[in-house]
């Protein structure tokens, strides 16, 4: 039998490990970035399919989060840079092997085109925080205020309203590239095992779907737009956990750096993290509380849509946190 | 010209002479290194078993840590050496996460830091600081290409390994064994 006994790693103090280099900037990122393709999402593709007098949430109002939580989660990615003055190195050229690469672009087109979605329903927006929320009013009041000052700002609001279909069928396109980005980011490393699977893409775009579905049914008003959303939100958490167990076959069942990887979930560390608050609190119990909803319980819904959204973002901190230990022994 | 190194893990008595010449010789700040020991023991008491290994960046000819880089400031040189511009390096640290031998750090100013073969002094026809530094003659540098350099003649002779050719990097520090 071969036992290892020790491996005394690196002669020198301080330096071993320095695996873990990725922090909470990175699954804040990600976790934004899968948030904002779900409500960028949903709004478009029922605009485009005609839904939006049901869904009036969905389609005008929730899509204003995007561009929000997109600056956080650019600021977050610049936090995470140890050179972040050298930031604009990333758009002098493009590289397409590198996922860090097109997804700064990706972000890039997002950001503009994430503004300019919800700007074409400006009035939308106001009529539905009106006696709710003094500085959205405000910040809505001044931008029109620019408008009139400024022409160029009045023109892009006119011309938002006016192509609403072409911007809205591509940022219905960028918002799945941006939510299967936020997987393949870490699929792509093939040095960290617990990453190194395609599941990691389609994965976190269901997940960022649900959050984003989570956060549509915690805003809407009627009765019909909450269920319909919940029901989406049941059959993406369906979705999510068959991947997680494939996730698990498909390690369980491959070489031994990935056996040992998954065996941080099974039995490690991050067990009681992972199945007690992610699998249990993030996914199973919120399903459990929508499908009492559909079955005529009264539950608010803020309290499954808060969990479902904590359960999204603890997922993506204990992924980049467990993948981070995760390497090949030799 | 494919720069290689090889280490012969049967007369390395872990000194760590090479890597003290390695953070004189080009300012690695204190507290980091480019190249490292390790001290494998394998087996069960009383059938034991050590290697000792002087390991660093291993010059990979499939570099994911280039491939990863966005912005290109990781690339590769003449003789097939990995090095990072640290004027492009934004310190994303994907070049980290996808490096399988851990062999880069972030510098305390900024930029990821790594073995550059010491290309400064190998484009002068010197060895690199280990390799010149080792009391053991256990380090053998030079081009593959060039069948009477020391690493392509030690490279007959000799039985070797690499770490994690799983990994499919194609590394090029062979170890002897
Ligand atoms: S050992 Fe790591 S840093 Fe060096 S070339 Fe290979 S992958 Fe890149
Ligand atoms: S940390 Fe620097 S060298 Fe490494 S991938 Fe990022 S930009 Fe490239």
């Amino acid at each position: 039998m071969k036992e290892e006994l020790f491996v005394s790693g690196r002669n020198i103090p301080f330096i071993d490990p320095v695996l873990h280099i990725w922090h909470w900037q990175i699954p804040l990122y990600l976790f934004v970035g899968g948030l904002a393709a779900g409500l960028i999402f949903f709004s478009t593709y029922f605009y485009l399919t005609g839904k939006e007098k049901e869904y009036p949430i969905a389609v005008q109002v929730a899509p204003f989060l995007a561009p929000i939580v997109i600056v956080l989660g650019l600021i977050a990615l610049l936090l995470d840079l140890r050179h972040p003055a050298f930031f604009w190195q990333l758009y002098t050229t493009i590289r397409f092997d590198s996922p860090m690469s097109w997804g700064a672009w990706t972000l890039g087109a997002v950001m503009p085109l994430s503004v300019l979605w919800p700007l074409s329903y400006l009035t939308e927006i106001r009529a539905y925080f009106d006696g709710k929320n003094r500085y959205i009013i405000n910040l809505i009041d001044w931008i029109f205020k620019m408008m009139k000052q400024y022409w160029i700002i009045e023109w892009v609001y006119k011309l938002s309203i006016e192509y609403r279909k072409p911007i809205a069928i591509v940022n219905m396109v960028l918002s799945i590239i941006l939510g299967v980005y936020t997987g393949i980011l870490l699929s792509a490393f093939n040095a960290r095992p617990l990453w190194n699977t395609s599941l990691l893409g389609p994965l976190f775009l269901v997940s960022g779907l649900s959050t984003g579905a989570a956060a549509i049914m915690w805003m809407a008003k009627s009765h019909h737009e909450k269920i319909a959303f919940s029901k989406i939100d049941l059959i993406l958490i369906g979705v999510e956990l068959f991947f997680i167990v494939h996730l698990f076959m498909g390690f369980l069942a491959s070489t031994a750096v990935q056996q040992e990887a998954a065996g941080l979930f099974l039995g490690g560390e991050f067990t009681a993290v992972f199945w007690g608050f992610f699998v249990v609190g993030g996914l199973v119990f919120p399903a459990i509380l929508e499908i009492l909803e559909l079955y005529g319980f009264k539950i608010p819904i803020s309290i499954p849509a808060f969990f479902i959204l904590f359960g999204g973002a603890l997922f993506r901190f204990i992924m980049v946190d467990a993948g981070q230990i995760t390497r090949y022994l030799y | 010209m494919r720069y290689a190194m090889a280490m012969d893990t049967k007369k390395c008595v872990g000194c760590s002479d090479c890597v003290v010449a390695c953070q004189t010789e080009n300012n690695v700040p204190h507290g980091f290194c480019r190249d490292w020991i390790v001290e494998n023991v394998d087996g069960t008491y009383p059938n034991l078993e050590m290697e000792i290994r002087s390991e660093r960046c291993n010059q990979c000819e499939d570099t994911p840590c280039v491939r990863t880089c966005p912005t290109g400031a990781s690339h590769i040189i003449e003789g097939g050496i990995v090095k990072v511009t640290h004027v492009e390096c934004i310190g994303c640290g994907a070049c980290i996460q996808a490096c399988p031998y851990d062999a880069r750090y972030f510098h305390p100013d900024g930029y990821v830091d790594k073995c550059t073969f010491c290309d400064h002094r190998v484009s002068k026809g010197q060895d690199t600081a280990c390799v010149a530094v080792c009391p053991t003659k256990c380090l053998y540098f030079g081009d593959l290409h060039d069948e009477n350099s020391p690493v392509s003649k030690i490279l007959r002779e000799r039985k070797w390994k690499v770490n994690a050719p799983e990994a499919g990097t194609k590394p090029q520090v062979y170890f002897l064994i």
